[in-house]
């Protein structure tokens, strides 16, 4: 039996797929899996829609079942801490002080909610939406009738409000910017995502001030700094996320939004591997570094880590994407839209609900996002993967098939 | 529990029994059946759970969605026979189904 530890700290997405990946790459060795939650690793996305609705149990939200991890010798330590790395003894403390030695170490940290600080946060009501932890609280509040505010128009915060008004509560997104998505998407995306929330009954507030949330024990209102009140049973606030980086900070670890790792996913310490949210890394396809947010990141790059502790070193080279479900809008966005300077629509967005938006640079295709327009996903995500650009004029075209806008 | 046999692009056969409601992704994802990914955990977003069904079990399958079909379309190699395994339910008239898998999800 190898004398081999790999010590993977970090219980969601990119934990699994390690996990799973060093047996696929023949590990040897001992996988100890060390998660704060108490359940094995479950897909965080469905929290804020089908869990959130009741429509998935806790015991589907499992990326494998617990007996996966007994099958492949993976020994899961749930519910704890780890509290100090010590690079120079290969050991970590435990948050109930126990030392377990490793001979390689996996941070898959993840992110942490962003928190602000507005006064009456601290009201029974009120919460983040990141962990099962936090969604099995908020279910307490939610029901038929109730009044919801959500702090924040991004991705979660929306999913979470479609959720909720799909339930049958009276729904409110308070947006700080302009308008809602802002720092993701382009004002196309936007505005249908605006006026389909709100063909749905969802209140949204863009350039909301909040003042304070307002209430005795739990909230009951959200006041805006217009004088505005928003009654509200619960309240959700989404506005981001930070890398967990404080162990490899502790660590002595180099950071720079987020842990630096390399294209085979180490950090600065060889015997330590990092993958998903936490790590900042070179994405070869946009040639510069990323730090994303993500399932597919968190996925692929933890098994390009289980092949680098295996000595099988492959470089990281994936397309991001993402999804959001919202109502009966299914989003994909393959590729990242920043930097654009060009938005192209194909399909009616002012009044359907299946359209795309391809973001150009420079005449050189960035990303797409497809709302139930699965084709243009699916081609765009192959096609910008390759490198190949898209002829504007063409996807605009919808007489023109999607293939056919791509060079060949 | 229905039995589901799982054929790997070189021919490899993966017998695994689970029970009736769960889906082939998750079926295969569970019993670590390798060629079948499920990135996006079963939402039809992600297309990363092709499979194709033995064509003596095709007529057993419910028909695939709209939106799965234009996914399948876009996969590599689809055929007649091409599912997005997170979208087939397993159930007991589905005891004994055997189902190819690609040789890539991507």
């Amino acid at each position: 039996m190898s004398q081999e530890h790999c010590i993977i700290i970090g219980g969601s997405h990119a934990a699994a797929a390690l996990a799973a990946g060093l047996r696929q790459e023949g590990w040897e060795g001992k996988i100890s899996l060390i998660g704060a939650d108490p359940l094995p690793p479950y897909h965080r996305p469905p929290l804020s829609k089908a869990f959130l609705c009741g429509d998935k149990s806790e015991s589907e939200l499992l990326i494998r079942p617990a007996d996966f991890y007994e099958k492949n010798n993976i020994d899961l330590v749930l519910g704890s801490r780890v509290t100090n790395i010590d690079r120079e003894k290969k050991t970590v403390t435990l948050h109930d002080g126990g030392v377990i030695s490793y001979t390689k170490l996996a941070l898959t940290t993840g992110a942490k909610v962003r928190k602000i600080p507005i006064e009456g946060s601290d009201l029974g009501g009120v919460f983040y939406l990141r962990d099962l932890g936090d969604v099995q609280q908020i279910k307490k509040y939610i029901g038929k009738g109730k009044s919801a505010a959500i702090i924040g128009g991004g991705y979660i915060g929306l999913e979470a409000a479609a959720s909720m008004r799909k339930m049958g509560m009276n729904v409110t997104v308070l947006e700080a910017m302009p308008r809602i998505l802002q720092r993701v998407t382009a004002p196309e995306i936007s505005a249908f995502y605006a006026r389909v929330h709100q063909e749905e009954g969802v209140e949204i507030i863009t350039e909301a001030s909040v003042k304070a949330i307002e209430g005795s024990g739990d909230v009951n209102a959200v006041a805006l700094a217009d004088g505005r009140s928003i009654p509200a049973d619960i309240v959700i606030i989404g506005v981001g996320v930070l890398p967990d980086v404080e162990l490899a900070e502790q660590a002595g670890l180099e950071l720079d939004n987020g842990i630096v790792v390399d294209e085979y996913a180490r950090t600065s310490d060889h015997d330590i591997v990092a993958a998903g949210d936490c790590t900042n890394h070179f994405n070869p396809i946009y040639g510069r570094r990323l730090r994303l947010e993500s399932v597919q990141n968190a996925s692929d790059q933890a098994k390009i880590a289980a092949k680098t502790l295996c000595g099988n070193l492959t470089e990281y080279r994936a397309l991001p994407w993402f999804w959001s479900d919202q109502f009966d809008l299914k989003l994909q966005i393959a590729g990242l839209s920043q930097g654009f300077d060009q938005v192209v629509t194909r399909g009616d967005y002012a009044n359907t609900r299946s359209f795309a938006a391809f973001y150009f640079q420079d005449g050189k295709l960035l990303a797409v996002d497809a709302i139930n327009r699965p084709k243009e996903f699916m081609l765009s995500k192959r096609f910008l993967a390759e490198g190949k650009n898209a002829d504007p004029v063409k996807l605009a075209d919808e007489s023109v098939e999607v293939k056919d806008a791509f060079e060949g | 529990m229905p039995l589901i046999t799982f054929v790997s692009h070189d021919g490899e056969a993966k017998e695994v029994h689970v029970e009736s409601g769960t889906n082939l992704m998750q079926a295969a994802v569970d019993n670590g059946v390798d060629g079948i990914l499920g990135e996006c955990g079963g939402v039809c977003s992600c297309a990363t759970c092709h499979c194709y069904i033995d064509d003596a079990w095709v007529a057993k399958v419910p028909a695939a969605e709209d939106l799965e079909k234009d996914m399948l379309d876009c996969v590599l190699e689809p055929k007649d026979s091409s599912r997005l395994s997170c979208q087939v339910e397993v159930s007991d008239e589905l005891d004994g189904i055997v189902v190819h898998l690609p040789e890539s999800q991507f």
